[in-house]
């Protein structure tokens, strides 16, 4: 039975990790680039979403709805601004700039908000503690939340992503943006509105990271360890993959809680690295004994 | 007036100096042919006037503006769609994903859904499929289908029949007849030299990023057209078009 809550309690975690990774698989898979202030900008709309909330003693789902906006002009900014200009010096350049991104989002965080650990579970009253019984499980009401909107979130992405205007325009500027513009496709306009997708995104789960838990302005590095975990477990550029892998890197973590008390983020490492040595020895056998260096058309 | 002016036109690959001092103008429903050897400069010259490829020096002209520096989306509005060499659809999107993803904020005019798939038969039952998984045929016929999308002005197809079957090259010069009998302004750039002459009334022939040889495709033999296409002897000057 406790397996059983593990596993349970593992997927609800997933969740969280898959609404954690949507901005990274979304801007790997339209932009082609590693966002590696991902984790950090999650935790900057946390603390933006905890300063409006506490300021005009807001809800925090209220905040985020401030927080968004701003995020997704934050996006358009991050796009014009950085990685943009990164990518024109080869396509490892954003993973550079954007690591540096983070150290600097980090200690500006530092500077305005000091040290100490915040949470927005004081801000929902019951909400954060709060569970259903169903049989011996008890499933959180937060963690349900969090988890039913992981699914909407990735899913309605994917809708928007095969059934929009703008959803074709930033796939086929993800496919070949030369030839989008040759088809009367501004790149550019259209970079700039996936990254601003991207942010919001990001908004929401930096807000679902301070209502479940707790950060601090140096938390940003784990969040990116886990999202890039979930995106790469579940493979990359595929958003029901990337719920996938959340929800794995979830379960592999409480399993491993529960095997050892220090198991947890083992636990999930494992899992990662499985994944990843299994991936990446099916992709070398698919590539023959040649070893010659190949890309997919994809 | 010409409905696109290319005035000394000078365009370079890093050292490669690939289009030298180029000019010549297309009128408003002609169709015009680029020919030349591989690495002439054709390819080069079209992306420039289609702009993405720019210009070191001259000017390109349409319809009365010069078009400077202005990135290719923006051309696109003006009128200027270019079928690019080797189709390069998007190839994870669906045919008639390739074709409403171009057809977005076009231009009014005759083209639509409807009747580019007139136009292109071969199209009709391949909608729902992934582009990529199509024939060469098909896929040129859906590249040329996806330009029209934008209701060009002027439409630039490079390479037209690269790499595709007998077969497949007459179906798609049937419905180019039905694209030129719809009134398009074409600029082809093609290898095939019999089939360009039969099509387009005025020509001009490249070599080694310069204009050796043009005119009406009707005053020329093919010798002639051979002779310049390789460099076999300097072009008489009196038939350097200006």
């Amino acid at each position: 039975m406790i397996w059983l809550n593990q596993i349970v309690q593992g997927i609800l975690l997933g969740g969280y990790y898959a609404l954690l990774a949507c901005g990274l698989s979304f801007m790997f898979g339209v932009m082609r680039i590693i966002n590696l202030a991902h984790g950090s900008l999650a935790v900057l709309a946390a603390f933006l979403v905890l300063t409006v909330a506490t300021q005009w003693g807001l809800s925090p789902f209220v905040a985020l709805l401030i927080v968004i906006p701003l995020m997704a002009i934050l996006g358009v900014l991050l796009q014009r601004g950085i990685i943009e200009r990164s990518l024109r010096y080869g396509e490892l350049t954003p993973l550079l700039s954007t690591f540096g991104l983070a150290i600097v989002i980090d200690n500006l965080l530092f500077k305005g908000y000091g040290a100490d650990t915040r949470s927005l579970g004081a801000n929902i009253g019951d909400l954060a503690y709060a569970s259903w019984s169903i049989g011996n499980l008890a499933v959180g009401q937060l963690s349900l939340l969090t988890f039913v909107l992981a699914v909407a979130l990735l899913g309605g992405l994917q809708l928007f992503l095969q059934r929009s205007r703008l959803g074709r325009a930033i796939r086929a500027t993800a496919q070949d943006a030369d030839t989008a513009e040759l088809v009367g496709i501004d790149s550019r306009a259209v970079y700039a509105a996936a990254a601003a997708i991207a942010l919001v995104t990001v908004a929401i789960a930096g807000a679902f990271l301070g209502l479940r838990g707790t950060f601090d302005p140096y938390t940003g590095s784990t969040q990116l360890i886990f999202a890039f975990e979930a995106v790469v477990i579940g493979g990359t550029g595929s958003l029901w993959g990337t719920l996938l892998g959340g929800i794995v890197l979830g379960v592999g973590q409480n399993l491993g809680a529960q095997v050892a008390p220090q198991g947890f983020l083992i636990g999930g490492h494992l899992v990662f690295l499985t994944v990843l040595a299994i991936r990446l020895y099916l992709s070398a056998r698919e590539r023959g004994p040649s070893r010659a260096p190949r890309r997919s058309a994809a | 007036m010409s409905l696109l002016a290319v005035e000394h036109a000078d365009a370079r690959h890093g050292l490669l100096h690939a289009v030298r001092d180029v000019s010549f103008a297309v009128e408003e429903g002609e169709i015009f042919a680029l020919v030349g050897a591989n690495g002439a400069g054709k390819t080069t010259l079209l992306r420039a006037i289609a702009g993405a490829h720019r210009l070191s020096h001259g000017r390109i002209v349409f319809d009365g503006h010069d078009l400077g520096t202005e990135r290719a989306h923006r051309r696109v509005r003006r009128g200027i769609t270019l079928v690019p060499e080797g189709r390069r659809l998007f190839n994870d999107l669906t045919v008639e994903e390739n074709l409403s993803v171009a057809g977005a904020g076009a231009r009014p005019g005759y083209w639509n859904r409807t009747t580019v798939l007139e136009a292109f038969p071969m199209l009709a039952s391949h909608l729902k499929q992934r582009s990529g998984s199509l024939s060469g045929g098909q896929q040129q016929a859906a590249a040329i289908a996806r330009a029209l999308m934008t209701n060009p002005r002027l439409l630039l197809i490079d390479e037209i029949s690269l790499g595709l079957s007998p077969i497949a090259v007459t179906q798609l010069y049937e419905s180019l007849h039905t694209v030129i009998a719809a009134g398009a302004t074409i600029i082809l750039v093609e290898q095939d030299l019999t089939r360009t002459l039969r099509v387009a009334k005025r020509f001009v022939c490249m070599l080694e990023g310069r204009i050796v040889l043009g005119g009406d495709a009707a005053d020329v033999t093919r010798e002639q057209v051979t002779a310049a296409y390789f460099g076999l002897r300097e072009s008489v000057p009196g038939e350097r078009e200006r």
